[in-house]
């Protein structure tokens, strides 16, 4: 109670003192000088600021400050930046570098999942001052520092609990974790029975360093797991001895089954692991071929399927994948450890970076928005069969991808039925592409399959501009097999990297399309690239096909020129380009592919010449006009020649016909008074 | 003389055979070469007519099956240059005709270019060339034409004419890096484009003028077998060429020009063979004029 009163009197005093020097010091250019001199200002409770849409106190509890580890500092030992500044400061200032003086700290947080976060611009990273508070830093010893190992779940439970705003959007694939802890042996003795030694986040994660378990370098990497809890349970070996034979516990951690795959991380209890959490164990149950979920499904496991599956001998551990492993939320303690099980296998546990791949893809999108045909991991991979993709069983190996995808993007099916753009008829047209023959028919299992342009894992529509399939990534996606192909076209003027326009460039699949890519000697293929050129190059198709070459093409010539036998396919570049195959000193060799013997005045033929412009080609204009003439007079002059002749020859074939029918008309007259005659005579003998 | 259309009409009237109304004897107005010359250029121009306007017209879906109908742009191509070839064979050997014409019936050139039978224009066409128009006004009576009238000579002109634009034109076309050497390469679309139109001159006016002048005249009609047969009835002779039957009367000539009709059978082949020709004549007109009118481009 003394010391308060003390220290009151004293705060006052400061107070005073500074109300009387700040109003001396307005006359005289104020300048910061000293810790009393921001107090002035900042020990005003109501002084705020406007941060966004949040309204922030600005206040500094001068008492606080003094007592903190940093309280013979002055202010501008760490706002650096107001250093020889008038006052009042301008707004907002710098964020603090604690690193200057907490170099290593912050070298370890820099490095690690936090520190890679704010560089990413991710708002929710945490930043010292989020843990540590800013004005009333105080010792660790401290029971009042804010990372007081009594305090320390509940500073990382801020963000790391259920509901928050990380644990929602952010890839954690732990749940409940501060609740678990809380639950667990760790956090029983260190909130219940107040032993500030007991394991919190930081023992396990370390303080500043944290790192994903993947991160070889990580404290609760399997390798490291061991070491690190070791720190605490130092003897733990000797407990341990029948399975770890003394000391390969810490040299030969990769080997030996982690301390977590038996102890949950963050549900560690205090049990003896009787049973243990070995496959066999599960099996007593999961081998029975009858075992039923409530809901029907058949809870039978084979251990055939598993021990043929690539977890039975993965790349990155001795041993093969235990149960446990993935289904991670077994709890050993219980009589059936799967009861606690309440999520499904999180393979991006593991496979983390395809885990993220697979978040970002449409995939996965549509799973985290409850999309019922959404496929996940296992929709592709099996669950227990997980074979490698190089295995031909595999649904994974190359030449059953087709008939993987075709599964839900067939036309009819679920994804074919939700997908509203352009292409159609994808596995079938995919099939009778020259990609299809060569993976199906031929076998070559190096051919492009789904899986090569799409990706396996981000699969993203082509609108979006992280798609590999993205106009803008087209090039570079075919390139990983046509790569001479792609070098050839990043120096060509259709290329973005050497033509900046705003305008749509062609890229690969504008020419080739994209499911029904055929082979360039195909004589569709061949009669199709004019028109393909000339979805941009609209004029100047048109006037090629005035020209013989252009004709010829359209009765089905395929040997006639056709654009890229001039322009080049990959590597057009503009006429005045030296490079060119049009340029001054390429282009009678050109001509030469296909006329041997042409000379540079051959080369002079306008092969997009048109009679319609007289502007560019007068000569040619002339000549069609005059010609044109001359066709039109003489069939004038034929015409009306005729037109003029047809009466009168029509007048001309009645006459003859009546001449014809008088002549006729004249013999039969003849001939009928020769037989009247001889009957006449008849007729007379009868008398 | 009954045209073919009367004679078949009174056949089918009378029930009696056309023997015995075939004249005993006719006039013979073409040689067998000029015949067979003709029917050459027949077959000639026809396949150079087909074969080329597939090329002309290739924006119709039209010109795509007669080209794959003829086995395939190159084929069509192929047929063009050896019609071509024809073409020029029939255009050497009718000189060569004339040279030798000269040497047996003329004493000089002189004599065969302007004596009564020439094919050159002279000032009795231009006066025919006017009573016709009259006679067409109903302002005179039909002239009275000779051996050649003036639209048969324009015919026979328009083919020099013809061949030598078309087929100069064409010639480069065929060989234009040979050609280029001397000319520059832009020549070789003038070339293109008077070739084209030119041939479509051609075509179009064979197909329609000629034909009506010569086959569909109302009185001649559907076809006028003379060029094909070599032979013409004496009455028509006096009625479409009185001024050669005259002359031919007064010099006695007549009689030495009367040969039997041919048989029956080449009669009707060579009218089968004509149908088909004018029937391919008709129907590129028709494809011309659907051309330019509903599908040009």
């Amino acid at each position: 109670m003394p010391t308060r009163t003390k220290r009151n009197v004293f705060a006052l005093g400061i107070a005073l003192t500074l109300f009387l020097t700040a109003g001396a010091a307005r006359s005289a250019a104020p300048e910061i000088s000293s810790t009393d001199d921001c107090l002035a200002c900042h020990s005003d409770k109501t002084l705020t600021t406007k941060r966004g849409v949040r309204t922030v106190s600005l206040f500094v509890d001068g008492k606080k400050f003094a007592s903190s580890v940093h309280g013979s500092f002055s202010c501008t030992n760490c706002h650096a930046d107001l250093e020889g500044k008038d006052l009042p400061h301008s707004t907002p200032l710098a964020r603090v570098q604690c690193g200057t003086c907490h170099t290593e700290e912050q070298k370890q947080h820099s490095q690690s999942l936090h520190g890679k976060a704010i560089a990413r611009g991710d708002p929710l990273a945490p930043h010292c001052v989020d843990c540590h508070g800013n004005h009333d830093i105080v010792p660790v010893r401290d029971r009042n520092s804010a990372v007081a190992p009594l305090k320390v779940p509940f500073v990382c439970g801020r963000c790391h609990q259920e509901g928050t705003p990380v644990q929602l959007n952010r890839n954690i694939d732990q749940h409940d974790i501060l609740q678990n802890y809380s639950e667990s042996i760790h956090g029983e003795a260190l909130l219940q029975k107040g032993l500030v030694v007991a394991a919190n986040c930081v023992s396990c994660h370390t303080p500043h360093n944290i790192l994903p378990h993947t991160d070889p370098n990580s404290s609760i990497n399997r390798r490291n797991i061991a070491a690190t809890c070791t720190k605490c349970h130092a003897e733990i070996e000797t407990v341990h001895r029948k399975t770890i034979r003394g000391e390969l516990w810490e040299k030969e951690a990769h080997v030996l089954p982690a301390c977590v795959d038996c102890h949950q991380p963050h549900k560690i209890r205090n049990v003896f692991y009787t049973q243990g959490m070995a496959d066999a164990d599960c099996m007593r149950c999961h081998a029975n071929e009858k075992l039923k979920a409530a809901d029907g499904r058949s809870m039978f496991v084979s251990a055939a399927e598993i021990a043929a599956s690539r977890h039975a001998h993965p790349r990155t551990q001795a041993t093969p994948v235990s149960c446990s492993q993935c289904h991670s939320e077994v709890n050993a303690s219980r009589v059936r450890p799967c009861e606690t099980i309440t999520h499904p296998v999180d393979c991006s546990r593991c496979h983390v970076e395809v885990g993220q791949q697979y978040q970002r893809s449409k995939h996965g999108q549509l799973l985290a928005a409850n999309e019922p045909n959404a496929p996940s991991c296992r929709d592709c991979h099996s669950t227990h069969r997980i074979l490698d993709k190089r295995d031909p069983q595999s649904k994974t190996f190359s030449t059953n991808v087709p008939n993987l995808c075709g599964g839900c993007h067939r036309e009819g099916q679920k994804a074919a039925v939700r997908y509203t753009g352009a292409q159609h008829e994808i596995i079938q047209h995919y099939q009778e592409s020259i990609h299809g023959k060569g993976l199906l028919r031929s076998g070559l299992t190096v051919t492009a399959t789904c899986t090569n342009c799409h990706t396996a894992h981000m699969v993203l529509p082509a609108s979006d501009p992280e798609s590999s399939v993205n106009s803008k990534n087209v090039p570079s996606t075919c390139g990983a097999c046509h790569h001479g192909i792609e070098e050839q076209f990043e120096q060509s003027i259709h290329s973005r990297l050497v033509t900046k326009t705003d305008k749509q460039l062609p890229v690969c699949n504008d020419c080739h399309s994209a499911h029904t890519i055929r082979r360039t000697d195909d004589t569709g293929f061949m009669l199709d690239i004019m028109d393909k050129c000339g979805k941009c190059h609209s004029e100047i198709a048109k006037t090629y096909f005035d020209t013989y070459h252009g004709k010829v093409s359209r009765l089905g010539y395929t040997k006639t020129a056709k654009c890229y036998d001039c322009h080049g396919a990959h590597d057009i570049l503009p006429p005045t380009d030296p490079r060119s195959h049009l340029s001054r000193a390429n282009v009678v060799a050109t001509c030469q592919k296909c006329h041997a013997t042409a000379t540079r005045r051959f080369a002079g033929y306008l092969t997009h010449a048109t009679h319609h412009d007289p502007k560019k080609y007068p000569f040619l204009f002339w000549t069609f006009w005059g010609m044109t003439t001359l066709l039109i007079s003489t069939f004038v002059m034929g015409g009306m020649h005729t037109l003029l002749w047809l009466p009168r020859a029509l007048q001309m074939r009645r006459d003859l016909k009546a001449e014809a029918a008088r002549e006729e008309g004249k013999e039969e007259e003849a001939e009928r008074s020769n037989g009247r005659k001889s009957s006449g005579e008849e007729g007379s003998h009868a008398d | 003389m009954p045209t073919d259309l009367e004679l078949r009409s009174t056949e089918a009237r009378s029930g009696r055979a056309a023997e015995p109304k075939r004249p005993e004897r006719e006039f013979v107005r073409f040689t067998r070469l000029q015949r067979t010359l003709h029917a050459c250029m027949i077959l000639s121009f026809l396949s150079l007519a087909t074969t080329g306007l597939t090329l002309k017209f290739s924006y119709t879906r039209w010109a795509a099956m007669v080209s794959r109908f003829l086995g395939g742009f190159q084929v069509a191509g192929f047929i063009h240059r050896s019609a071509a070839i024809l073409m020029f064979g029939v255009f050497v050997t009718h000189l060569y005709s004339l040279v030798k014409l000269k040497k047996l019936e003329y004493k000089s050139w002189r004599a065969l270019i302007l004596g009564p039978d020439t094919m050159l224009p002279t000032r009795q066409d231009l006066k025919q060339f006017i009573a016709t128009m009259r006679w067409f006004i109903g302002m005179g009576p039909r002239p009275q034409y000779g051996r050649w009238t003036y639209w048969e000579k324009f015919d026979y002109f328009a083919v020099f004419w013809g061949i030598a634009v078309i087929g100069s034109t064409g010639l480069t076309l065929w060989f234009p890096t040979f050609f280029t050497r001397f000319i520059p390469g832009s020549f070789i679309n003038v070339a293109t484009v008077i070739h084209s139109d030119e041939a479509l001159l051609a075509t179009g006016f064979i197909f329609t003028v000629h034909f009506f002048n010569t086959h569909l005249r109302p009185e001649k009609f559907p076809m006028d077998t003379t060029i094909f047969t070599g032979h013409m009835p004496l009455a028509e002779l006096k009625r479409d060429k009185p001024l050669e039957y005259e002359s031919l009367v007064s010099s006695g000539l007549l009689e030495q020009q009367m040969e039997e009709p041919q048989p029956e059978i080449v009669v009707r082949t060579i009218r089968f063979l004509a149908w088909i020709a004018l029937s391919i004549g008709f129907s590129i007109v028709i494809w011309i004029i659907y051309a330019m009118l509903f599908a040009y481009k």
